[in-house]
């Protein structure tokens, strides 16, 4: 559908997908209405430092925010913030909003994202326990960030390692539950999830993996323990969820747009409706280098679907479909992932963990598809295009220290 | 407020005011700056914010650290100039400062 003389232009959703959408349709050439519907009392802000620089008051608020609200003004974009879409009227091109009112729109961009699962326990309910995942969040859990305080952290995937570390810098006393028997177990390998584990447990955090979470106790009101499956009850003042998100797919679903774990899209963002189209946490879209769909909830993927979606409105060529990447810090560790490591059949490490910078490669049929590097941006770097072109890579090279990253990528390009 | 010129690989110059502290990219990504995509947003995770920064403010914007130099040396077209601009902090002696971005950051 040719949808070059969109006259207005609705987005619900705030984050990052929609920043990227609305700077990419006025940088376009995009003249018509521009109306951004957000249900965060703030302006788009970066999701990332929450749980790394930003909770540990290092990263002034301000800085969190993509562009100050002049820039908003100056592009032409309304913003109704604090307000939810509550219906999608795809006959009559209408978004229906919480409070009353409707919009009209020639296109739709949803970038709903996402929001975290909630302890399926019994005391979520109480007061201290957190999640993390915007700006309210974050407020709520500082002023309970003190030393000595006793935070227990459920779930050891990113979120929860990263605040884990953020946590101990601070002073507090850290324990993370993990259900499976390793931290990291649903994104990365043994290797990387030993490294981490001795990383955390070195730094004094108490990591109990296979640890079932029971339910969480409470005394006037506020959590005072987490208590396990097998009795184990572990004091708390604190308690941080960190299991995971859902998709925000309902108000997608209830106009009868196909779901697919996420909402469902092609390669340039379209929904299922022509006239819609869904970026970031909330979608699901071709993988183009790894032959399947899928969703990733991670900044690359945001901001590439946020402008594969204002391309396709405009009518413009497709941007390019990057390497998905992604990174965390942990204490003085950063770690660099490209690629999407599902479907692996080898594993090479190349480095030593003991030396804190080291790179795990995955490789499926003897091509690199994803590698997890620490302190190492140049296993990180060639990685990147290297999962891209497919080239197949000896995995005696890739171990080899003594042969650097650029010679490595140059041998599998003409390999 | 110390000011920064930017120019783009055609040569056009764009002049904003920026604030102390905040980094010579995120006063590029503030004002809507092409040629700077800072996807990470600063956390020098993914170098997509490389400048040539002119050679007369070499010696003011500070040293690299490991992490920038091992990033840069994966970045297109690198000269002995380049910096990750989200690695250079905005301060008074910056005043005047001009950076140039490359045709491509990725």
């Amino acid at each position: 559908m040719d949808l070059s003389e969109a006259a207005q232009i609705v987005l619900i959703g705030g984050g990052q997908a929609a920043a990227q959408a609305v700077q990419s349709l006025r940088m376009g050439g995009y003249a018509g209405r521009l109306i951004l519907v957000g249900d965060e009392p703030v302006l788009p802000y970066q999701r990332p430092p929450l749980s790394k620089a930003y909770m540990k008051g290092e990263f002034a608020e301000e800085r969190l925010f993509f562009k100050p609200g002049a820039w908003y003004e100056d592009n032409g974009v309304e913003l109704i913030l604090s307000t939810r879409a509550v219906k999608i009227d795809r006959a009559a091109q209408v978004v229906e909003l919480e409070h009353g009112g409707t919009l009209n729109y020639d296109a739709l961009i949803l970038c709903t994202g996402s929001r975290p699962r909630a302890l399926p326990v019994k005391g979520a309910d109480l007061e201290n326990v957190f999640d993390l995942r915007g700006l309210a969040d974050v407020e709520r859990i500082q002023p309970n960030m003190v030393t000595g305080r006793k935070l227990v952290i459920v779930g050891a995937g990113y979120i929860g390692l990263e605040a884990a570390a953020v946590a101990r810098q601070m002073g507090l006393e850290v324990t993370v539950l993990e259900m499976a028997d390793r931290v990291l177990a649903r994104v990365t390998s043994p290797t990387m999830s030993a490294f981490y584990e001795k990383e955390h447990r070195a730094q004094g955090v108490t990591i109990l993996t296979g640890a079932q979470l029971d339910h969480l106790e409470g005394k006037d009101g506020k959590v005072s323990a987490a208590v396990l499956a097998d009795g184990t009850s572990i004091p708390a003042d604190i308690v941080l969820a960190g299991i995971g998100i859902l998709p925000n797919i309902e108000l997608a679903k209830d106009a009868g747009l196909t779901i697919d774990n996420g909402i469902a899209t092609d390669r340039d963002a379209h929904t299922s409706d022509p006239r819609i189209f869904a970026a970031g946490d909330c979608a699901s879209r071709p993988l183009v280098h790894f032959g399947r769909t899928g969703r990733l909830e991670s900044v690359h993927n945001a901001l590439e679907q946020g402008k594969l979606a204002a391309a396709a409105i405009l009518g413009k060529p497709r941007p390019p479909e990057d390497c998905p990447w992604f990174w965390s810090d942990q204490y003085d560790l950063k770690l660099q992932i490209a690629g999407l490591n599902q479907g692996h059949d080898e594993i090479v490490v190349r480095g030593n963990p003991d030396e804190r910078k080291f790179a795990v490669f995955y490789l499926r049929n003897g091509t690199l598809i994803a590698v997890d590097a620490v302190n190492s941006p140049p296993e990180f770097l060639a990685s990147k295009k290297l999962i891209m072109t497919g080239a197949k890579i000896a995995p005696d090279m890739l171990k080899d220290t003594s042969i650097n990253m650029k010679d490595i990528a140059a041998a599998a390009a003409t390999a | 407020m110390p000011k920064i010129t930017y120019i783009d690989h055609e040569g056009n110059e764009r002049t904003v005011e920026a604030k102390s502290g905040e980094s010579v990219m995120e006063a590029a990504i503030k004002n809507s700056i092409p040629g700077i995509d800072a996807d990470c947003g600063g956390a020098c995770a993914c170098a997509t914010c490389h400048v040539y920064v002119d050679k007369a403010f070499m010696d003011k914007v500070g040293e690299q650290q490991e992490m920038e130099k091992s990033m840069l040396d994966f970045a297109e077209n690198v000269q002995d100039n380049s910096r990750l601009s989200c690695q250079i902090t905005v301060s008074d002696a910056l005043d005047g400062l001009r950076v140039t971005t490359p045709e491509s950051q990725h």
